[in-house]
């Protein structure tokens, strides 16, 4: 650690200004506020700083997705050699898995944040960090046979009409990952939804089965829009079912979830109120749905397991920027969420997956939330002190 | 002729083809463009049909513009333009009877087109004929500018094709390219818009800073 501090001390000069390297002193910057904490101090007035700076928060998610990401690598290796009806040892399923998903995570990283650093080049800011996160869910939320030149368009597409444009890191309105996902959706759905993207289909470095091209495998949502009801299985809760790569196993999600509520970076009136909202709706559906609609027929706590509400309840609803941010209002915010995903899981045969849509359509709605919490919290007081 | 072509004139004409386009600039007509642009064709058609209504509505309110009671002004101006876009529907109908299908209600629409409305009220009602006529044609052809810029960007990326061609090759294809599917959607025709008008602005503020 002192050498690198030491070397970075050393390399500083050519920088500043006047320096040879005065170009890049944003990407330097940037790297040396990721290894250690700035000792720079306020300029102006007096501030309490937190020895957490949001460098520290996004890497604390960062960690928080690491069992889902691992889980997600092995279940690609494991629905390969399922497939494939080959017997493949624990290495070589997760081995798969890895040089599968490792270009996705690099083409994210590389896009994102060229991108951002051009900006901040080009603005003369300092480097923003929320793509750390960002670069790591979208990745997470791809299907694995996704190519990886339509990730890169997508990444570009949604860091600069979703976040670039707004400000940078903290304005943006939406979800970064989300319309990276929804962008993908809409620009390439056969690339995005359907029975044929789900499973990993060529061998990579002499690692698992090549697949006939013509091979389908559904997920268990994409089984509810074509009408059946799969049956309730605790690989479904495990993970061991086809999906986007990092989205299958409940299990490694609340591993994550667990370290996000202890470090305290996520809202649990979020995250619990979308779970209810989710339930809620679901156990509705289950008494009063339409006839005949598989969505309705699916039980309350399979819908909670299937696709990615999960993985959207703990990693996106929650994100800090998009998201309501007063207490009521988060309550209010996240049981939407949830009761939205459901609606649109049910009642539109066109998305077996509403999660997606349902966040971003609540992200819209959070300032207003915010909003009528507000005022409503104003009116009461005022009545109060007229009153007395 | 020189009187025709004078410096005031050519202004008349060419400002709103940049400086003073209706949708870069003042961010009118954004409904129709937004229907019509995700093919060139039916961009080039309607862009021409809103220019030679422009044109001649223009033209027509210019010279009765002493006698419509001011009272009912909107309704004569509405009279005009109406009987002018049932003109050029039905001539779309004869000849180019696929594209006026493509278009289907956005012609008729054309009636209630602010751009429209717009030069009506504030140019054709308070000057000539001629520089209204060549205000009206200026606005038309400053409309079908953008429409042909974002139907052309719409086509290509949305169906590798322009003007109904073939032009990225089926080898492309053959290596995994696809068709970017939300190139058709209206919603990234607003999204194209709001491109054109920031390089556009860009560009402007960059000279005037000059």
């Amino acid at each position: 650690m002192n050498a690198l501090r030491k070397y970075l001390d050393k390399i500083k000069p050519s920088f500043e200004e006047g320096g040879k390297l005065h170009a890049f002193r944003s990407v330097f910057e940037g790297f040396e506020s990721f290894l250690f904490v700035p000792n720079a101090t306020s300029k102006s007035g007096v501030n309490v700083h937190d020895a957490i700076d949001s460098k520290r928060i996004m890497i604390f998610v960062v960690i928080a997705l690491m069992p889902a990401l691992l889980f997600g690598m092995y279940n690609i290796g494991y629905q390969n050699y399922a497939a494939a009806g080959v017997d493949g040892t624990f290495w070589e399923m997760f081995g798969f898995g890895l040089l599968a998903v490792l270009p996705k995570i690099i083409v994210s990283y590389i896009v994102g944040l060229g991108i951002e650093f051009i900006v901040a080049q080009w603005k003369h800011e300092e480097i923003q960090e929320g793509y750390l996160v960002t670069g790591m869910l979208v990745p997470m939320i791809v299907p694995v046979d996704c190519p990886l030149w339509i990730i890169a368009i997508a990444c570009a597409f949604a860091v600069i009409f979703a976040k670039e444009i707004f400000g940078g890191t903290g304005m943006n309105i939406f979800n970064v990952a989300l319309i990276t996902r929804a962008f993908l959706f809409f620009a390439y759905p056969t690339a995005m939804s359907g029975d044929a993207c789900w499973v990993a289909k060529e061998s990579i470095c002499g690692l698992g089965n090549d697949l006939p091209d013509a091979f389908t495998m559904a997920t268990p949502l994409g089984e509810v829009a074509t009408g059946t009801v799969p049956a309730f299985s605790w690989d479904q809760v495990w993970g061991f079912i086809p999906g986007s790569i990092g989205e299958t196993s409940v299990v490694a999600i609340a591993i994550g979830a667990v370290i996000l509520l202890w470090t305290g970076i996520a809202s649990w009136r979020t995250m619990l109120s979308v779970f209810v909202g989710g339930a809620l709706l679901a156990w509705i559906f289950n008494q009063w749905g339409p006839e005949g609609n598989a969505g309705a027929m699916v039980p309350w706590y399979q819908h909670l397991a299937l696709g990615g509400f999960c993985f959207g309840a703990v990693f996106m609803a929650t994100d800090p920027v998009t998201s309501a941010r007063t207490v009521p209002g988060q309550f209010v915010y996240g049981f939407l969420i949830g009761a939205m995903a459901i609606i649109i899981r049910v009642l539109n045969p066109g998305y077996p997956e509403g999660m997606m849509l349902a966040i971003l359509l609540m992200n819209l709605f959070a300032p207003l939330i915010d909003y009528c919490v507000i005022q409503n919290n104003i009116d009461k007081r005022a009545k109060r002190a007229i009153k007395k | 002729m020189s009187k025709l072509f004078s410096k005031e004139n050519r202004e008349v004409f060419t400002a709103p083809l940049n400086l003073d386009n209706p949708i870069a600039v003042q961010v009118l007509g954004i409904c129709s463009a937004l229907a019509v642009t995700s093919q060139m064709q039916p961009a080039i058609v309607m862009g021409l049909s809103v220019a030679v209504i422009t044109a001649f509505s223009n033209l027509i309110i210019s010279l009765i513009r002493k006698t419509i009671p001011n009272r009912i002004r909107i309704i004569v101006q509405l009279v005009v333009v109406a009987a002018l876009v049932t003109i050029v529907s039905m001539v779309l109908k004869a000849f180019a009877y696929d594209v006026s299908v493509q278009l289907s209600v956005y012609v008729g629409l054309i009636i209630t087109n602010c751009i429209l409305m717009g030069r009506l009220e504030a140019f054709a009602m308070m000057n000539g004929p001629w520089e209204s006529f060549l205000d009206g044609l200026g606005n038309g052809l400053g409309y079908a500018l953008v429409l042909v810029v974002v139907g052309t960007v719409r086509e290509f990326l949305g169906n590798g094709s322009l003007l109904g061609f073939q032009v990225i090759p089926q080898s492309f294809y053959d290596m995994g390219y696809m068709n970017n599917g939300m190139m058709t959607m209206p919603a990234m025709a607003l999204i194209l818009l709001g491109c054109v008008i920031w390089v556009h602005r860009a560009y402007n503020e960059k000279k005037e800073k000059k």
